[in-house]
């Protein structure tokens, strides 16, 4: 940064005696925006594209294939539609909070890729609280949902704001012990230290580290669902009972805003679990060329991510929404008393064997497959009973 | 410091709520998620179609009657033929029947199937919505070659049907239906064993068997309530005596007696059994003519008649009065739904607001059916 600075400096852009604290501002300015309007919003929106198509499928529907190839464009489609839509502010809403509510969601939904690994070198900001920053920001979005609630004066927004305050706030508990016990393993809040203490091989994951980790998880999933308002935890946007919830009386781009960091935030539940638990960018070292190994590193943290964005879209899929009580029982209740046996559970692990167990890892590994492959053979079993006409060809 | 005001909220659900099938409408009392009372307010949708009959005559209101309950349309024409062959006693030639059942009895799994798929949806399931419906689809593609529509049918005719069955139209009804029991199975291991949605449905809107008789609730409703009563079976009419088949109630597996995880249960099983009678209505077609020979200018003699049909929202009657003219001198029309939504507001207190929703869909009532 500090290089790059003083060479643009020495280039005379900026004139023969630019403040050296100016240029640097600008150049983070610059930098920011290419990662935020170059990676983070495009992916959003492609991610939309790619959710209805794999919705699509699941529902045995074709989803949007018109506007170029495959439907690739929708997304771009469905921004210009929704920039030219007019923006109602209700004569009754509070029209500054109004208008604010969606900037918050979407600062929840930008800042947090500061501290994103995409590789070894490929990072905004090494912060040494990296995943601490991470949880922390991510928390804003509630702010930005209970303000959108509240300020469009309409009982359904308010409801849907008020369910979302609770649901979200309570996750980030059970979320934060899972996190826990790979800090307690690693000593260290670091998203880059974290990630060199595993390896690139499955058994040394945190996930096979030891059932206690395996368990935290699927908790921190779990949790990052409801707090992403994804399915089966939607409750604020419950389309059948609170009509779009704290989103009803928003149009046009604002609109667009809220949903835009709810597809977004898949990106970063996939990335803090990749992270914690998956490995990371972590690959095996095959080249000594540094630019070649980052984009190895690069290509299998977006693989892995992705994968989990699309089973968070395959859970979508699949479960129906919980009730509001029953989403307190399942956090209150089974949550948080396990998330904190599991930080128990790891910390005696880690006081019998602080340099982890290996063979732990196998035989989770092991198991691991085992479920796969029973999975497996249930999809062909049924697959092959209804007789169903299958379409294997992905781009209809 | 004053102690914190609250107060109920009173919340207008519908009539443009995506969730209440059509246009119901909710005045619900609410103390947070919690409702004190959710007050039906029914209307929105009535179009005097038991008036029209005093002025379209007899044969012209069949197309109307597919308005009267448009997502199982065989029912209501059937009701409405069986009505006035009985004014006028007219005997229906055997295919007639045959065919009458066939078309109504795959007219009842495609109601079925949308009852189950919207009470999904509401639920907040998306998937086997959309896998229902696509059977759905396949049943009105079958409807649609026999009688040309997919929706508003009217097939039937005052002492048969219109049509016969179209050539090669039998095999392919067996083909389906030999895809649709496995596709049954399939659904259920989708969603109706699916621990969120049956924590979702059981014990949501329970009602006793008293309550049922009392609030005149009819069909899958009372069935589920353990009550066995069909009118296929108990006041059989058309060719029903002619199959043998199971009359599902509800045992209150997963939860009360009663619940809404019962009444969504019960129509999954006549799914299954409808395909029984299709089967074996299929396998025992007779040859002959499907249409009795009516006058074109029908004046059954006067009287007044009352049938009753089971449909896919359970016991629907039609009383028809005839003073000798070519017009009824009244019409009326009993219908399922209607009694289902008197029963919302006793059920609705002290429900969660989330489960209102899955009351409504559990009950089955469709819009036009209320008001007519």
């Amino acid at each position: 940064m500090k290089t790059l600075v003083q060479n643009l400096i020495a280039s005379g852009m900026f004139g023969k005696n630019a403040p050296y604290d100016l240029v640097a501002a600008i150049a983070v300015f610059v930098l920011s925006a290419v990662v935020f309007l170059g990676v983070a919003f495009p992916f959003a929106g492609i991610v939309s594209w790619v959710e209805r198509r794999v919705w699509a499928r699941i529902q045995s529907r074709v989803g949007p294939n018109r506007v170029g190839p495959n439907g690739f464009l929708q997304w771009l489609a469905d921004g210009v539609k929704h920039v030219c839509k007019e923006d109602i502010v209700p004569t009754d809403a509070d029209p500054h909070l109004f208008k604010m509510a969606p900037y918050l969601v979407v600062l929840a939904f930008v800042l947090p890729w500061a501290v994103m690994p995409f590789s070894s070198s490929l990072i905004l900001a090494d912060l040494n609280v990296g995943i601490l920053y991470m949880t922390s920001v991510t928390a804003l979005t509630v702010v930005g949902v209970l303000m959108a609630g509240w300020a469009s004066n309409d009982k359904w927004s308010l409801i849907g704001g008020i369910r979302s305050a609770a649901q979200i706030v309570s996750y980030e508990i059970p979320a934060g012990l899972s996190i826990f016990p790979i800090v307690l393993m690693t000593g260290t809040l670091s998203m880059q230290g974290i990630i060199k203490a595993q390896g690139w091989a499955p058994q040394h994951w945190f996930l096979f580290a030891n059932p206690f980790t395996f368990i935290a998880a699927n908790i921190l999933f779990i949790s990052a669902l409801a707090e992403g308002n994804r399915t089966p935890f939607d409750l604020p946007e419950a389309e059948s009972e609170l009509v779009a919830g704290f989103a009803t009386e928003y149009s046009g781009m604002r609109y667009l805003f809220f949903f835009m960091a709810e597809w977004g935030n898949l990106f970063i539940i996939g990335a803090i679990i990749t992270t914690l638990f998956l490995g990371g960018w972590q690959f095996p070292h095959v080249t000594n060329n540094v630019v070649a190994m980052n984009i190895l590193q690069l290509i299998t943290f977006n693989l892995k991510v992705l994968f989990l964005v699309f089973v968070s879209m395959w859970v979508r899929g699949t479960l129906p929404r919980v009730r509001i009580d029953q989403l307190m029982t399942l956090c209150w209740k089974y949550f948080v008393p396990i998330a904190f046996i599991n930080m128990i559970g790891t910390a005696i692990w880690v006081a019998i064997w602080p340099e982890g167990n290996s063979w732990a890892g196998y035989i989770m590994v092991a198991a691991a497959i085992v479920v796969a492959v029973l999975f497996i053979q249930r999809v062909i079993y049924y697959a092959k009973r209804s007789k169903m006409e299958m379409y294997y060809n992905p781009t209809i | 410091m004053s102690t914190l005001r609250t107060e109920e909220m009173t919340l207008n659900m519908g009539p443009q709520h995506p969730s209440t099938h059509g246009v119901l409408r909710f005045v619900v009392r609410a103390d947070g998620e919690v409702m004190r009372e959710a007050v039906p307010d029914v209307g929105y949708l009535h179009r005097s179609i038991e008036k029209i009959a005093e002025k379209v005559g007899y044969h012209g209101f069949m197309p109307y009657t597919d308005r009267v309950d448009y997502v199982c349309a065989m029912f209501t024409n059937q009701g409405w033929g069986m009505a006035c062959e009985k004014l006028a006693g007219i005997e229906v030639p055997k295919r007639g029947e045959y065919c009458r059942v066939i078309a109504a009895e795959f007219n009842r799994i495609a109601s079925h199937l949308l009852s189950v798929g919207t009470m999904a949806m509401d639920i907040g399931a998306m998937t086997p919505f959309t896998h229902a419906i696509r059977e759905r689809e396949m049943i009105n593609d079958l409807i649609e070659e026999l009688c040309g529509a997919r929706l508003t049918f009217n097939y039937m005719r005052i002492g048969g049907v219109a049509f016969d069955l179209p050539p090669g139209w039998r095999e392919k009804a067996l083909a389906y239906l030999d895809h649709f029991d496995p596709i049954l199975e399939e659904y259920n291991a989708l969603i109706s064993y699916n621990k969120i949605y049956i924590e979702r449905l059981a014990n949501v809107g329970v009602i006793t068997l008293e309550e049922a008789i009392n609030y005149n609730l009819v069909g899958p409703n009372l069935r589920a309530c353990g009550f066995k009563w069909d009118a296929r079976r108990d006041i059989p009419y058309s060719v029903y005596p002619d199959f043998e088949f199971e009359v599902p109630i509800g045992n209150g597996q997963w939860g009360q007696l009663g619940d809404a995880m019962d009444r969504y249960m019960v129509r999954i099983r006549e799914m299954a059994e409808s395909s029984k009678i299709l089967r074996q209505a299929l396998k025992q077609l007779p040859a002959g003519s499907v249409l009795a020979k009516v006058a074109r200018n029908f004046k059954p003699p006067a009287g007044e008649c009352q049938i009753r049909v089971e449909s896919a929202r359970g016991d629907m009657g039609w009383y028809v009065v005839s003073d000798g003219t070519a017009y009824p001198w009244r019409v009326h029309v009993r219908t399922g739904s209607f009694a289902a939504m008197g029963i919302t507001q006793k059920l609705s207190r002290g429900l969660m607001i989330a489960d209102l929703v899955t009351l409504i869909a559990s009950l089955d009532v469709i819009a036009p059916e209320i008001d007519r």
